[in-house]
Parts: structure tokens; sequence; C-alpha cells
């Protein structure tokens, strides 16, 4: 439970610092500060365990059937790393409530700063890869927005673009990496993993899984030649620098390699490419930290190093380089988050952060001095400092190494690497605070208040202590990680000052001479690095960015052009092609289901059926007929229902193709009547090509699919019908009861579709257009016989949708059907009468019928909440009634009535929208060919 | 029985695809309605057909396939919604432009544009 919390404390935490903001920065400071200081402690209360050997499992199935499962487990490298990110998190948040200006949002830095925390202990303490995956891009995530925390400067925005362009492609490769590890070892639970490494190694698959998690590991810790955005970070705030990109997220690449040690490691692939890589990686960092000025790129280079000198160590293979390894990621997490405070401060106080400008702090600001010559001592390597043991270590490590068969190559990159390390490092200190400086500060230079200096501090004090009492202070916490990555208790080594005169001690004398002497050529040094030729990242990687946006660019514009034809004729030549494809690609075989006979009748319907679609296409260009024959295709079906035992669905058609109708009709008082010419030949030949084959697939498919036996779930509800839902009519009981909750859905669907035709043609009331020539439209709108004749047909229609709609339930007929009448019958008002006449005489609005409909579907359902059943079940009863004898009455009555009213409000509400747009025109059309009498009438 | 629904539907598709394709919004809704018998009765004849078994529970008695009955009524419904509000768009683009093309920019077509 504490291990859970540990991970879901930030996350949650964050809200604090976001609603804390308006109480200023110090509120929100310590909101992060109390949730990170309570998650430390959940973590140290766990300590007794972890040092007793225990791991700490905690969590609960998520999606057991994906393999994701929220795992989470607490060894020693776990507890190593989250010991480090809540521990320099607790200083980092001390250091930012005084470093970042107050006109700074501090609520967001801070909530920031815990999701990145929390997805940052989620990676080092997750058991299940998958769930790992997901908190590594959340910390790219966090860390983008974090280097963009400044917005409004062009280069926090490029490279917070660049960062998370490099670790989001790289955790691309990582999610394929892990998949086909947690295929190969059968599981995607870490612990299971971590047990199968013989199993991995021996894979086929080995190879690719390594390949694509090393992608991921080495974008992620900035290893060579994927290190450039690490540099360009360093637009972020100095405490994020501090955080993220030195001690914790550009260590979750090497934490994976370590993680990972005991399956992937021991292969000859893995030391030539992790080995090579952190070697490669640590000699070009080193070199190009020489020569930077800025303080913060310089050591943004100089992490680049040493996140290679780990990498390196682990690519070994050895328990004892990887001891080293783990060891030294403690070591630079600790100085070097003190060196970047450091160089935070000087900025702060001195306002540049230029080696060249800067120099003679040492008098003017003693203890930022001591903080940063310290740090970078051990940056250095210096004897009695804890940067001193895990070189020494390295170098131990890396005189024993074989590359390719030579002992010398893998030594000798090594010292060159560390003699470059100890240039830069002593180059950082000597520059900033000892060398003179000939013109004085403009402002005056002093050490910052106690909130900027303690935290990078008491880092050094740390220091201090590992470097002289490592056994005490580093002591069971490595040696507990180390037992985790290797997997074993590592053979006696020892965390000590002196080891005897060793190649080690003679490679580190060898490197300090060697930096000593490059620091005193310094000039030379750089004359030379100036002349030689130097690739820069960031052109390159604008210019690819530019390029990948511009062939995007050229694809989209081509296939987006505009035609909406073009748009259906792809839509349609893939769907062919898929449809084609499949059906070459597998067998085929007749059906055997018995075929029906063909009665005279249907034969009939059919011809009439193909004459009127070829009616349609022969007339297109006019369009009252083409809508004609479009009707009678309409009516066809819906014989063609009735006849194959479809009562409902021929109901339905009739009053749908009838409203349909009118609906284009209405269209048509805007529309022009008749499509001009101008579509080639050629194109319609082809266009005819596409639908001749459309139609041969369609009805091939149909006939194939009519002509089998199969069995599908419908007896279920032929069974369930009359017992549970009440009523005969099966398909009404599917619509209102079994599947309630789609049809719940549909009546919205409809009412959102009648609110846009209306938002549609009512947003276009200001606009004249018409394309109908004069003369076309009856010179009468409102003929008196129709008037009449509609008027007395309105009760009629109502009670016979009445009886439709009670008869739903056990006969043919239903909401949907009878909510069509009513709204038949009422637009037959609106063309007799005038929408005007008709709309003085509704008194209820159509978007409230919508609404009353939704929400009586909806209170239907809930009511089922009352009686503790799930939302829309239904209940019947039957009871007696004077006069009309034994009713029934279903709830899903109720939930029909809703369907009614969305359905009357729907139809009505798009009828009359059109109505509307059409009326203004057709008046103006007719105006010369009527009477002043009958114009005024039409204004009814 | 079967070979005449299946060419309907193969009739109605192949016209309703090809009005579709035309470049003026009016064919096009008219293709759409097509298109929507089609699919309407295809889905339809995924219950295979039956004369005279219409799903109303009697005495005694074998039915035909309720379920793609249901799901066609709902179609039918939501078909008629999307013809509606083709429908208005097409109006309302007419209104906007004075064209009633489904083309670029609003031309019938571009092949059609230079003959106005």
């Amino acid at each position: 439970m504490a291990l859970a919390l540990i991970v879901i404390l930030p996350f949650a935490g964050a809200l604090l610092p976001a609603l804390f903001a308006r109480l200023g920065r110090g509120a929100s400071a310590l909101a992060a500060f109390g949730v990170s200081a309570l998650a430390l402690g959940l973590l140290l209360s766990l300590a007794p365990q972890v040092f007793g050997g225990e791991v700490v499992h905690a969590g609960r199935p998520w999606l057991p059937r994906l393999g994701l499962n929220a795992h989470l487990f607490l060894d020693g490298l776990g507890f190593l790393f989250a010991l480090l990110i809540l521990v320099i998190g607790l200083l980092v948040i001390v250091y930012a409530r005084f470093h970042l200006p107050a006109r700074d949002p501090g609520g967001r830095f801070h909530a920031l700063l815990l999701l990145f925390q929390g997805a940052m202990l989620g990676i080092v303490l997750s058991d299940n890869v998958l769930l790992l995956l997901v908190f590594w891009e959340l910390t790219s995530l966090a860390s983008f927005l974090l280097i963009g925390y400044w917005r409004h400067l062009p280069e926090s925005r490029q490279g917070a673009r660049m960062a998370l362009t490099v670790t989001a492609g790289g955790g691309l490769a990582l999610i394929a990496g892990m998949l086909i590890l947690g295929d190969i070892a059968g599981s995607y639970d870490l612990t299971v993993i971590l047990q199968r490494g013989d199993a991995i190694r021996a894979s086929p698959q080995y190879l690719p899984a390594l390949l694509l998690i090393l992608g991921g590991c080495f974008t992620k810790s900035a290893q060579f030649p994927f290190h450039f955005w690490l540099p360009h970070a360093m637009a972020a705030p100095t405490p994020v620098s501090a955080y993220l990109h030195s001690a914790t997220m550009v260590k979750a690449g090497v934490f994976l390699l370590a993680r990972l040690w005991p399956v992937l490691s021991g292969t000859d692939a893995w030391f030539y490419l992790v080995a090579t890589t952190g070697l490669v990686t640590m000699l070009v960092g080193a070199v190009v930290a020489l020569f930077r000025d800025e303080l913060k790129a310089l050591l943004a280079y100089s992490t680049v190093s040493h996140l290679g000198l780990v990498t390196m160590l682990f690519g070994f293979g050895t328990p004892l380089a990887a001891v080293a390894g783990v060891f030294h990621i403690l070591n630079h997490a600790i100085f070097k988050a003190a060196l970047f405070m450091n160089a935070g401060i000087v900025d702060h106080e001195v306002g540049s952060r230029d080696l060249r400008h800067l120099g003679g702090l040492a008098a003017l600001m003693p203890l930022t001095a001591t903080i940063g010559a310290v740090a970078a001592a051990s940056m250095a390597g210096v004897p009695l400092l804890n940067g001193f043991l895990s070189k020494e270590m390295m170098l131990d490590a890396a005189a024993q190494a074989q590359w390719a068969g030579q002992g010398w190559v893998v030594p000798l990159v090594a010292t060159l690497a560390a003699m470059f390390s100890v240039a830069y490092s002593l180059r950082y200190a000597a520059q900033a605070f000892f060398v003179r400086r000939h013109e004085a500060y403009r402002k005056k230079v002093r050490d910052p208040a106690l909130g900027l200096w303690l935290p990078p501090m008491l880092l050094v004090a740390l220091v201090v202590l590992i470097g002289v009492f490592p056994g005490t202070f580093a002591g069971p916490l490595v040696t507990t990680a180390a037992k985790a990555v290797v997997g074993a208790p590592v053979r006696s080594y020892d965390l000590a000052l002196w080891h005897g005169v060793t190649p080690a001690l003679a490679l580190s004398v060898f490197a300090f001479a060697g930096g000593g002497i490059l620091l005193w050529r310094y000039a030379d040094a750089r004359r030379l690095w100036l002349a030689a030729p130097q690739p820069q990242a960031k052109p390159a990687f604008d210019a690819a960015v530019a390029a990948v946006t511009e062939f995007c660019r050229a694809v989209t514009d081509g296939l987006h052009d505009g035609s909406l034809r073009h748009y259906l004729g792809w839509i349609i030549a893939g769907a062919l092609v898929v449809g084609v494809g499949g059906f070459l690609g597998g067998g085929h075989e007749a059906g055997t289901r018995a075929t029906l006979a063909a009665p005279p009748v249907a034969i009939v319907a059919w011809l009439l059926l193909v004459a009127c679609c070829a009616g349609v296409l022969a007339f297109e260009r006019r369009r009252m007929l083409a809508l004609v024959m479009l009707g009678v295709v309409g009516l066809i079906v819906a014989f063609g229902f009735l006849y194959l035992s479809a009562p409902d669905l021929a109901l339905t058609q009739i009053a749908v193709e009838v409203v349909t109708v009118i609906l284009m009709l209405l269209a048509l008082t805007v529309l022009p009547h008749e499509t001009p010419r101008g579509t080639r030949r050629l194109r319609r030949l082809g266009d005819a090509a596409l639908a001749a084959v459309a139609g041969l697939g369609a009805g091939a498919a149909a006939f194939a699919l009519m002509t089998r036996d199969f069995d599908s779930l419908s007896s279920y509800y032929l069974e369930r019908s009359l017992p549970d839902g009440g009523g005969a009519n099966v398909v009404n009981v599917i619509l209102v009861d079994f599947r309630g909750f789609d049809t719940f859905g549909e009546i919205i669907v409809l009412g959102i579709a009648a609110l846009a035709v209306f938002a549609l043609v009512d947003g276009a009331r200001g606009l004249t257009r018409t394309g109908v020539a004069p003369g076309m439209l009856a010179a009468d709108l409102h003929p008196l016989l129709l008037a009449v004749v509609a008027r007395v047909m309105l009760p009629l229609a109502l009670v016979v949708a009445a009886y439709v709609f009670f008869r739903g339930h056990n006969a043919p007929g239903g909401g949907f059907v009878a909510g069509l009448i009513v709204a038949i019958a009422l637009i037959m008002q609106h063309v007799a009468g005038g929408t005007g006449w008709a709309v003085r005489r509704m008194h209820v609005d159509a978007p409230v019928l919508i609404g009353a409909g939704v929400l009586l579907a909806a209170t239907t359902g809930l009511a089922a909440w009352v009686f503790a059943r799930p939302f829309l079940t239904s209940t019947y009863g039957h009871f007696a009634l004077p006069l009309v004898g034994a009713v029934e009455v279903a709830s899903a009555t109720a939930f029909d009535a809703g369907v009614f009213l969305a359905v009357v409000g729907a139809v009505m509400l798009m009828l009359a929208s059109l109505a509307r747009v059409g009326r203004g025109r057709a008046k103006r059309a007719a105006a010369p060919a009527v009477p002043p009498t009958a114009a005024r009438r039409a204004e009814d | 029985m079967e070979l005449l629904v299946a060419s309907a539907i193969g009739v109605l598709t192949a016209s309703g695809v090809y009005l579709v394709l035309r470049g003026r919004s009016f064919p096009v809704v008219l293709g759409l309605a097509l298109l929507s018998y089609a699919v309407n009765l295809f889905l339809f004849a995924s219950g295979r057909l039956a004369v005279d078994l219409p799903p109303v529970i009697r005495a005694a008695g074998s039915y035909t396939d309720p379920l793609p009955q249901a799901l066609v009524l709902t179609a039918i419904v939501i078909s008629f919604g999307m013809t509606a509000v083709t429908v208005a768009m097409a109006v309302r683009s007419f209104l906007e432009s004075g064209d009633d093309g489904v083309g670029a920019a609003g031309a019938a077509d571009e092949e059609d544009a230079g003959r106005r």
C-alpha cells in the first residue's frame, strides 16, 4: 500500500500547487514540498525491508487479458533511484522557489515537477513493462512541458520540441522492443521476465528486441548520436536542468539498462552495442564540453559524457562493472545536481553564465565558489570526493576490457575521456571562480539567500562524506542496488579510498596530468578545435523536420483537394480493392440454402425497380422527374419488406419515404431544377465502370449471404420476447427493450441531426439566392382544396398514429412509425397553409419536443435504478380497465413514447427549417403571377 | 426470389455509386438515398428471406429473423437523418456560393469549371 502511494502521491498532489498558485509561489512550493516529503517518508518506511533483502510488491490487475497489470515492486535498484528522485526533488523544489522570478507561474511549474516526479517514480518502481512504458512516455511529456516552461522564448519551444521528438521517437522503439521481450518471456511482468534471461538471450528475436530497447534507452539517456537534444534542453529553467537533465530523467535510459541487465547482457551484441556507444559518447561529450563557454552547455555535454560512462560500464557485462555503474549513477546525480544549481546561482547573481565574462567570483561569493569548486573537483575525479571512487572503479573495469581482442582500446579511450573530463571540470571551477577578471561586474555580486545555496551545499556535503567514508554513507545502498542489478550477491568488492597502486590509479594519474596540460595549453587546444569541422545537430534536425512536414503536406494536399468526387472515388475504389482482394484470396463455393420461388408479382416489382433506377439515372438532369422515380423505388423497397415478412420495416419505410420526398422537394425550392451538362464522357464512363463493379460486388455478396445457413442470436430474442419484454412484436421489443440503449442513442443522434439542419439552414436566412427559374413554381402557393383536405386529415392522422403507437408492442407499429405519421400530418399543414400559419397554431417548439422525448426515454431508463436494476430495465403488467377490458402496460411503452416525441420533434424541425428557407424565395418567384390578395394570404 | 433481391441490391448500389460521383449536390443526395436503400436491403437480407413469417409471436409457428429487422428499422431512421443533413448542407452551400457544385472551391468540378 505504501508502495502504491509513493507513485500515486505526486500525481494526486500535482493538483495542490495548481490550486495554491493563487496564494503565491511560496504556497505552491510548500504544497509540492509537502507531497514529495510525504512520498519520501513512505519510501524510507520501506527501507528496512529493502535492506533486509526483501522485494516489496504492490498493485492489482488492470487489463490482465492484455498482460497490463498495475504491479509495482521495490528492490534495491528501485530504492536507489526512488531515493534520488525524491531527495533531489525536494532540494530542487526549495531551490526553484528562490531561483525562479516571482512573475513566473509557480503553480504550473510545481504541478509539472510533481507530474514528472510521479512518472519517474513509476518507471523505477514498475513491475510491468507495459506500465513502465506508460510512465516512460509521461516523463517525455513532462520534460517537454518543463523545457518549454518559458513559452515566450523561441529557443525554449524549439528545445522542447526537439527533446520530445527524439525521446518520444525512442519511446516508440522501446514499446516495440518491450512487446517483443514480453512475447519471448511469455509475460509482461518484469519479475517473470527477469527470470527468463537464458530463454530470451537464446531467442532468435533477441537481437531485434535488443536493438529496439537500446533505441529507447540511448535516446532517453542522450547517447551518441542521439545526444544532441540534451544541450538544447538547457533552454529549460535551471532547476529543471538540475532535476530532469542531470539527476533523473536522463538516467531513465541507464536505469533500464540496469534493470534489464540480467536478461539482456552477457552477449557479444550487448557488449559491442552498449559498451562501444558508451565509450564513444563518453569521449565525444567530454571533448565538446571542454570547448563550451556557457556554464549550462558545458555541464550538459559533461552529463552526456558521464551517461556514456555509465552506459559503457553496463555494457561490459561484468558484475563488478555493473556495481561501478550503479555507484556512478549515485555519485553523478549528486555532484551534477549541485553543479547545475551552482551554475544557476552564478546566473542568478551575476546575470551571465558565460565563462568568458566570469572570473574572480571566489572572493565575492565564497559559499558559491566552495560549492562549485568541490563539485567540479568531484566531477574531475579528485581523491577524497565521491567522483574519484566510481571513476577509479570505471578505469579498473576499462583496464580489463578486451575490445575485439585488443586490450588497449578501451583503457586508452577511457583515459582520454577522463583527461578531457579533468580539463573541463577544472576549467569550470578555475575560470568562473579563481581566474582574475579585468573589469568590475556591473552589479554588486554576493552569495545568494539561504534557500539558493543550502540545497547544493547539502549535496556537496554528501560528495565529501561519500568520498571519505564510502562504506558508511553509500555502501549499503550501492550493495543492495547492485545485488538487484546483478541478480546475486556480488563477489567481493570494496568501496574504499585506497586500493594500493593499481593500473586504474596509474590511468587516473595520466588523466590528471593530461588534463592539466590541456588546460595549461587551452588557447592552443581551442584553436585546434575551432579549425576542426563541427557538425551542427540543430540545422540538420530542423531540415529533417522541415522535410517530413513538407512531405506530409504534399501528401495531404494531394489527396485532400476539396473535390467530393475524388474523396468518394477513393473510398469506393478502396473498398472495392479490399473486397475483390478478399474474394480472390479465399475460395468460393455456392451456397446450399434452398431458394424461394419468385411469384410473378415480385418479378413485376423487380422490373419496376430496375426501370425506376434507370429512370433516376436517365433523368438525372431533370431533377423533379428523378425525384419522382426515387419515390417509386422507395415504395417498391417498402413493398419488398412487406412481402418478405417485415411489416414493421414496410411501415417505417413508407413513412420515411414520404418525409424524404417532401424534404427533397423543399430543397428544390432553392436548388436549380436542372443539372447543367458538362461532365466529360470519359469521366462518366469511368464512374459507370466503378459503379458497375460496386453493384456487382454488393449484389453477389448479398446473394452469397442469403443462400447460406448460419446461426445468429435471434432465437434468444424470439424466445424471451414475450416472457421478458411482455410484447409479441419481437422487432419492437428489441428496439425498446433488449436493445433500448441503442435506440436511446439513436433518438439523440436524430435530434442532433435535426438541430444541425436547423443551424445550417437558419444561418443562411439573409441569403436570397435561388436557382429556381421564375414560373417553375405553382402560381397558387396554398391551394384551397389542399388546405381543406389537410385540415380534415389532421385528426384522422393523429388517431391512426395513436393506434399504430399502442399496438406497436404486440403487432407491427410503434413509436418510430407513429412519430413519422404525426410529423407528416403536421407538415401537411405547413404545405397547405404556409409555415407561418402552421407555426402560429403549433404551441410547442420542435426542439422542445426532441428534448422532452430524450428526457422521457432517459427517465424511463433511470426509473429502473430506483428498483436497483440496471439502466433501462423494463417491466410490464396487465390491468383491467372498465369498458376497455384487460390492458397491458409495459414500462417500455413510456420509452417508446419518448422515441415518438423525439421523432416528431426532429422531423418537424428538419422540414420546417427547410420550408422556411424556401418560403421567402418561392414567394418572390411567384409574386408577379399572383394577384395581391393571394400574395397577402401567402403571408400567412 | 433471392436472385431478385440480390440483383436489386446490385442495381441500387450501382445507381447510387454513379450518382454520388456526380459533380453537383442534388444528384449526390439522390445517390445517397439509393445507396441507403441498398444498404438497408443488404442488412435485411442477412436475416435470409422468408414469406409470411413475420416475427410477431403467435400461438404456433416459425418466424423470420427479427434482429436484422430491428437493425434496419434503426438504419432507415438514421439514414433519413443523414439525408436531411446532406440536403441542408446542399441548400446552405448553394445559398452561400450560388453554385451547387461539390468540387474544389465550390466549383462543380475542375473538369467542367472552365465550361461555365
